[in-house]
């Protein structure tokens, strides 16, 4: 390895010089004259660093400051409606409008701001001090006199010359001056600016290419003018001042901040943006913020909420003016015992409307228990809580590069449950862009044991062998027939001989040798052609020197059965373009015979062949249809001898041809090759597979199965792309293709193949030619409304990811750039089944079932107090004691919501897979729909409804005990409000589905916490407690009374409820809840019942491998019955 | 690109840390937890508990409810005489003798002890400014007899501060009873009528009544200057605000036993004026049981809601019986019924 990678180096240094001397020119462009003009006004004064200018190198990528956190952090809480409404509303409270004191209303809103400031602040502390490490990060600067001293990155200032080790990232944007190579070039990996993976090439100006050793800076004077700081990171202009004379600078000498050193020793630059200015900094945009569909509704809800709350509080104060205009008219007084005479302005009879006016402001203030003031902070908890589960999930684990999940932001949980489209990219998420030959078809007989992955899966539970790995990296191929030379005594061994001579001579590889061990690698355009040459090494025709026009092999001879080596002059190529489909070359051989050898696809091979070399056509054909329906690339091979008059002809039209200057110069060279590539002999076929990840096709038949499209955007080839389809098992044989091409100037290919044969509008599974990722995913968003799911692993996904509702980045090997843009990262493709189906569904159900049960407790609680407010001439008067009002969402019923948020499970992980239906819920958005959503509020109006009135009821004024007192106002309060409690909790535990001893603490728990805090809160004095004082122990707990209300009023709330749940589950159940029957009913031990079960539960798929053994099933069927 | 595979992988693997999250129950969703499903087994269980707690509750509560004896006058009608009623208000705001006589009968054996209450109906003491208006510090402490800044407008006569102020205290009952059995007087105790909590630590030992009802418009009663206000059991009583616009109040206790058909009567002074606002005044004496005084709802409310339960528990079983259905039936998985499953 070592070895090579030395060898390797050396190769590249050589075409460096190559490239050097071609194109590295220094020159003057007209850009350069604007230096010193606006734009381009930046000096630096190399070797003499000056601050004063310019900023220092210190990155900061934290949100706050410690200044700035308090005001920021706080304008952010109340840019949110809600929170802004409680603001107003603690304000207000103070004034004498309030029907509560004013510390109730701010208690509840300084827990809510101080929970997320705190959570701000951890999350922002935890950027802070990534931040130290990397400004805190070493590297050597000149300090004068020639020597340099190791100085933290932050400490750089503009100006500063730098030495930067092979494998640093670069402190800042630097001006290349010399390197360790002679010519002043360094290699620089841009991954983590462009993702690209392939190493650029720097290089300084030749002025300063002799400044190589640190001394040399002692004396090191120049003078740089360039551009202002720019977001550009592509361009570049300045100037150089060394010694009087000009020298122009482009981005061939700017080495960027974030990119790496590679494969140089070092080198010497100055420092010319710092910190804030440098590109990457500058180019750095918020990623865009992604809110979920939930998310976004709820909003909506909030606002109907304030809607509701404002028009109970506008109805409450017309009804309120009235009565008051009533106390006192004509100077007569009714309700002599309110003073109406002697009145301030809010309770004012003369002055009315304006009462009504305040007792509007009033109701607001008292309507606010309808609105959830814990709601954001609980479902943030709960979202973080989520992601941490994400992040250890260890199925979710790759145990091969020790990489979990990774949920970057914790916005978009439940949006994991409702995707209804998942967009993919190819190479590197679906594929290992690897290629391994694994079958051929020779004269009509198919060799090659292998199993491709698509089998596999198809076969899950036949009983495989561990398929081994192949040994050697890109063959995959085991048949004893021909390997180790057994082909000879095959019985076309001529054929096989012709075809793997075609395989070593046919394509346009470069083999490489290695020095130390003599082993040859192979350097290939596509690693297809890799593979084919491999295979044929492999099997014993070893191709291992190519020059400028032969090709040596080393193959077997036949007759000795010894190693000889060959030489074929390569007289041509015919290269291979997507509209020819193939590729040639001709050769001679060293018995002089001419020969054209030609591989291409089956489309456009079997045409060519001639009368007589179709022997074997037939065979061949279902041979290629077989693989190609094992999702392999196939290819055809065949040959022809050519007569040098033919060839004669054939070379003169060809120069012409290529020497021709018209338009239609490639239209002549396809004629003329078109003329040469026709009368062919079949010999065979080749399938190659491109190596999928692992699990991919599983994965797709499941996520199929629960109804998710699947896209898959590539840039590959048109046929490349639709064999990853087949090989994913994304496309069928017996499916018909629908194929577009748009022709754009840049000949676009779009290309989407349907299905028909079942249910015309039924999800179209769609293979895409890229246009842009980004703008394909736009379309598709705003073209089928769903919530669409974006998975890639490079770069140039990056559009992909952002634009799509969830970005998800395969933390592979591609760099970080996509992982960076990405809302989760996970290691495999084949995670976003558990992803999805366990975690998606899930946290969709819990946010969203949270996000009802909210609304239900909320309305539950402000609705009583409407009620009671109703019974008191609207006059505001609050039904309970302040304390219990601002508590309530604190700490009587926040928990086990949000336990319900982290917790709740309606199946086992296992189920989720098992039953993809389940998945359907979120993409239908079944949980929360606006009817649910309503009913559910609904549900909360009932509840208080029964509540309110069942209390009054009971406790109207009779005697509330046994020593004949009747109930106040405070007796009353309090009963209603335990009932309120229990009833909360009560529903909860109907809507928990998944009962751990958190939830049982939690629950059972508020409920104590309650008649805790009465009991507790009552003893204190009077002064404190105010009418709750001793209410619980004295007036309270010793009635029976209260005791049988609590007990009445709660069972007969819950009764509805639970009333529709158990019909519901008996006639109407969702598909979860017929699956915890199921489980529950032991169905699911029997596997062949199982089975039964599950196959209605899945999705009638179109695609994936049960679709295709499906198909396969279908195609027998029908060959039976016609057959007879 | 097979080096950086290289390359990324053995990086961790030279790292002694592995990023591999630790397996434990917690995180990994995988908690014991009982997970309960509404079976027809259950449904029809819960409701037959429902039932059998639930009917024999309610009987016990009627019976409660009906032991106890309840005899209620309404008499701020009766008590006008008829030249009056024509203008009420004049009458009960005029000097006139307010005095009043009721009969009433006892209908069942009263046990004691008997209950007086007077109940006032369309009297909103929950109304916010009504509530609002008085000083708990200053009826706790003297020292705090200068809080009187939520009693507005009943705060100070002439600058001297009002004990016990606001519009509670000074909007207080003043009708009174006295009540007779066979010409015999019936002591009514008005000793520990109010909550024991009120008496000891929200009214105090040592806090007179100062300057009360001498402001330009009288309210309601009076106090008596020389008992503390912890003494002042009617006020208490009256203080401690009624939740809804019809309430009673206690005003005393009848300590002896009243057989049934005994007569009894009430001379009453009607003083106090709820003419203006059209409510009801009442004279209610009653025994309570257990479960507090007369009140049928709860009752029948549990003997309703446990029959329910029965009749459903009732019907779930017979519908078990007669339909057998495999509970988790495969069809409502299937992805017809799944609205828009088509698509």
């Amino acid at each position: 390895m070592a070895g090579g990678e030395r060898k390797r180096r050396r190769r590249k240094l050589q075409l460096s010089k190559l490239f050097t001397l071609s194109s590295a020119k220094a020159c003057f462009k007209p850009a350069h004259s604007q230096i010193g003009r606006t734009g381009f006004s930046r000096v630096v004064y190399c070797n003499q660093p000056e601050s004063a200018d310019y900023c220092d190198n210190y990155v900061r990528t934290t949100k706050y400051t410690l200044a700035s956190f308090l005001p920021k952090s706080l304008f952010e809480q109340f840019r949110r409606v809600a929170n802004f409404y409680f603001l107003v509303v603690g304000i207000l409270s103070f004034t004498p409008l309030a029907p509560y004191t004013a510390v109730s209303a701010i208690v509840p809103l300084t827990f809510v701001i101080l929970a997320t400031m705190v959570k701000e602040g951890v999350e922002d502390w935890r950027r802070k001090q990534q931040d130290i490490e990397v400004n805190g990060r070493n590297v050597g600067v000149h300090q004068g006199n020639g020597h340099f001293d190791l100085k933290e990155w932050k400490t750089l200032r503009v100006g500063d010359i730098l030495k930067v080790e092979k494998n640093d990232f670069f402190p800042a944007d630097l001006v290349l001056l010399s390197s360790s190579y002679e010519d002043a070039v360094c290699y620089v990996e841009t991954m983590n600016l462009d993702g690209e993976t392939n190493l650029k090439l720097k290089q300084g100006l030749e002025v300063t290419m002799s400044l190589r050793e640190e001394v040399d800076f002692r004396d090191f004077d120049a003078f740089i003018k360039c551009e202002d700081p720019n977001a550009n990171l592509y361009s570049f202009v300045g100037t150089m001042e060394l010694k009087g004379e000009k020298h122009p600078l482009s981005p061939q000498q700017l080495l960027l901040r974030g990119s790496k050193l590679r494969n140089t020793d070092y080198i010497y630059g100055a420092v010319i943006f710092t910190g804030p200015d440098t590109k990457v900094v500058q180019n750095s945009t918020e990623p865009p913020s992604k809110r979920s569909m939930i998310e976004r509704k709820m909003d909506k809800i909030i606002y109907l909420m304030f809607l509701m709350v404002v028009s109970l509080a506008f109805l409450g104060a017309i009804l309120f003016g009235i009565t008051t205009r009533e106390d006192y008219q004509n100077g007569v007084m009714t309700r002599w015992y309110l003073k109406p005479d002697d009145s301030t302005v809010f309770f004012d009879p003369q002055r009315a409307p304006l009462a009504a006016v305040c007792h509007f402001l009033s109701a607001l203030m008292l309507n606010s228990y309808f609105i959830p003031i814990s709601l954001y902070v609980s479902i943030e908890i709960v979202k973080v809580l989520q992601s941490i589960f994400i992040n250890k999930d260890i199925h979710m684990y790759y145990e091969e590069a020790d990489k979990p999940a990774l949920a970057r932001t914790s916005n978009l949980n439940e949006e994991l449950g409702q995707v209804g489209t998942v967009l993919s990219d190819k190479t590197g998420t679906l594929t290992c862009n690897s290629m391994e030959f694994v079958k051929c078809s020779i004269a009509g007989r198919a060799y090659g044991r292998g199993v491709t992955e698509v089998e596999m899966a198809v076969g899950n539970g036949i009983e495989y062998a561990v398929a081994a790995e192949p040994v050697v990296k890109g063959f995959n191929f085991r048949d004893e027939r021909i390997m180790n030379g057994n082909w000879v005594k095959e019985r076309d061994a001529d054929v096989i001989q012709k075809f793997l001579r075609l395989l070593a001579v046919c394509h346009t590889v470069i083999p490489e040798v290695n020095e130390d061990t003599g082993k040859i690698s192979y350097e290939a355009e596509s690693p297809d052609e890799a593979a084919f040459v491999i295979a044929a090494r492999e099997l014993g025709f070893e191709f291992f020197i190519r020059t400028q026009t032969t090709v040596s092999v080393r193959e077997l001879d036949v007759a000795t059965g010894g190693r000889v080596e060959r030489m074929y002059k390569v007289l041509n190529v015919l290269e291979f373009s997507s509209a020819r489909k193939r590729m040639s070359v001709i050769v001679r051989d060293e018995d002089g015979k001419l020969l054209l050898l030609c591989k291409g696809a089956d489309s456009v091979m079997f045409e060519r062949l001639s009368g007589s070399g179709r022997d074997y056509e037939e065979e061949t054909r279902d041979h290629v249809n077989e693989y190609a329906d094992a999702g392999l690339r196939t290819l055809i091979l065949a040959y022809r001898e050519l007569d040098e008059n033919e060839y004669e002809v054939f070379t003169e039209r060809i120069s012409e041809a290529k020497s021709s200057v018209s338009a239609d110069r490639e239209a002549l060279i396809d004629e003329v090759t078109e003329k040469i590539e026709k009368d062919l002999v079949l010999l065979g076929a080749t399938a190659v597979e491109d190596k999928l990840q692992n699990g991919v096709p599983d994965c797709i038949d499941k996520l199929a199965q629960a109804g998710i499209k699947i896209w898959v955007l590539t840039g590959d080839k048109m046929e490349t792309a639709i064999n990853i389809g087949f090989a994913c098992s994304l496309l069928r044989r017996d499916m018909k293709q629908i194929i577009i091409n748009l022709e754009t100037p840049e000949i676009q290919q779009l290309e989407k193949s349907g299905e028909k044969d079942v249910i015309a509008e039924a999800l179209k599974e769609n293979v895409l030619r890229q246009i842009t990722n980004g703008k394909v995913t736009r379309l598709v968003k705003t073209g089928s409304g769903q919530t669409t799911l974006a998975i890639g692993d490079g770069a140039n996904d990056v559009g992909m990811l952002q634009e799509a509702d969830i970005g998800v980045g395969i933390s592979g090997v591609e760099g970080m750039q996509a992982v960076m843009s990405s809302d989760i990262a996970i290691a495999q493709f084949r995670y976003l089944e558990r992803l999805l189906l366990v975690h998606g569904h899930w946290c969709y159900r819990r946010i969203s079932k949270m996000i009802c049960y909210f609304f239900y407790k909320n309305i539950t609680f402000g609705f009583t107090l409407f009620l009671y407010e109703a019974y008191t001439s609207f006059s505001t008067t609050p039904a309970y004691n302040d304390w219990y009002l601002s508590l309530y969402s604190v700490l009587f019923s926040s928990l086990p919501v949000i336990c319900l948020g982290i917790f709740d499970q309606d199946v086992s992980a296992r189920f989720c897979l098992k039953f993809p239906v389940l998945y359907q819920e979120g993409v239908q958005n079944l949980l929360f729909s606006w009817r649910r959503i309503l009913s559910w509020m609904f549900h909360g109006f009932c509840s208080a409804i029964i509540i309110f009135f069942l209390c009054k009821t009971t406790l109207e004024s009779q005697a509330f005990n046994h020593q004949g007192k009747p109930a106040g106002r405070d007796i009353f309060g309090g009963t209603m409000y335990t009932c309120v409690v229990w009833v909360v909790s009560l529903q909860m535990v109907l809507t928990i589905s998944y009962f751990t001893v958190i939830q049982h603490l939690v629950v059972w728990g508020s409920v104590v916490v309650w008649y805790l805090f009465l009991t507790v809160y009552g003893s204190m004095p009077p002064r404190v407690s105010t009418d709750a004082y001793m209410v619980f122990l004295e007036a309270l707990a010793p009635s029976p009374a209260y005791w049988i209300t609590t007990l009445f009023v709660v069972m007969a709330t819950m009764m509805p409820y639970f009333i529709f749940s158990a019909v519901q589950m008996q006639f109407f159940p969702m598909s979860h809840g017929t699956i915890k029957l199921l489980k529950y009913e032991d169905q699911c031990n029997d596997p062949g019942e199982l089975e039964l079960v599950r196959q209605a539960s899945v999705r009638p798929a179109l695609v994936g491998f049960t679709a295709r053994i499906e198909a396969i099933k279908r195609s027998v069927m029908r060959s039976r019955q016609t057959g007879p | 690109m097979p080096s950086n595979t290289a390359s990324s992988s053995s990086a961790p693997a030279g790292s002694s840390k592995s990023k591999r999250p630790k397996y434990s129950k917690f995180t990994q969703q995988e908690l014991p937890a009982c997970k309960p499903i509404l079976t027809p087994g259950w449904v029809i269980l819960t409701f037959l508990v429902i039932s059998v707690i639930f009917i024999p509750l309610g009987v016990v509560s009627l019976f409660a409810s009906q032991d106890v004896v309840e005899i209620v006058d309404r008499y701020d009608n009766d008590c006008v005489p008829t030249p009056a009623r024509a203008n009420k208000v004049a009458y009960i705001q005029g000097g006139s003798d307010k005095s009043c006589n009721r009969t009433l009968v006892v209908p069942k054996k009263m046990k004691q002890p008997i209950y007086v209450y007077y109940q006032l109906e369309n009297f909103y003491q929950n109304h916010r400014r009504y509530v609002k208006s008085r000083s708990d510090s200053q009826l706790r402490s003297v020292k705090d007899e200068n809080q009187i800044d939520a009693c507005k407008p009943e705060d100070d006569v002439n600058g001297k501060p009002i004990v016990p102020c606001g519009l509670i205290a000074w909007s207080l009952f003043n009708d009174t009873y006295a009540l007779s059995k066979n010409n015999q007087p019936l002591t009514v105790n008005k000793r520990g009528i109010a909550w024991k909590s009120d008496r000891e630590h929200k009214f105090g030992k040592n806090v007179f009544p100062k300057n009360f009802q001498e402001g330009n418009i009288t309210g309601g009663g009076r106090l008596d200057a020389n008992k503390s206000l912890s003494e002042q059991e009617d006020l208490i009583v009256w203080m401690r605000t009624a939740a809804l616009p019809t309430f009673r109040k206690l005003y005393g206790k009848i300590e002896s036993d009243l057989e049934k058909g005994d007569t009894i009567h009430v001379t009453l002074l009607n003083n106090y004026n709820t003419y203006s606002f059209d409510g009801k005044k009442k004279l209610v004496l009653s025994t309570t049981s257990w479960l507090g005084g007369k009140n049928d709802f709860l009752g029948i409310a549990y003997l309703t809601v446990g029959g329910i339960c029965f009749f459903l528990a009732l019907v779930f079983t017979i519908m078990y019986l007669v339909k057998p259905r495999r509970l988790g039936d495969p069809t409502y998985l299937s992805w017809n019924r799944v609205p828009g499953g088509g698509r």
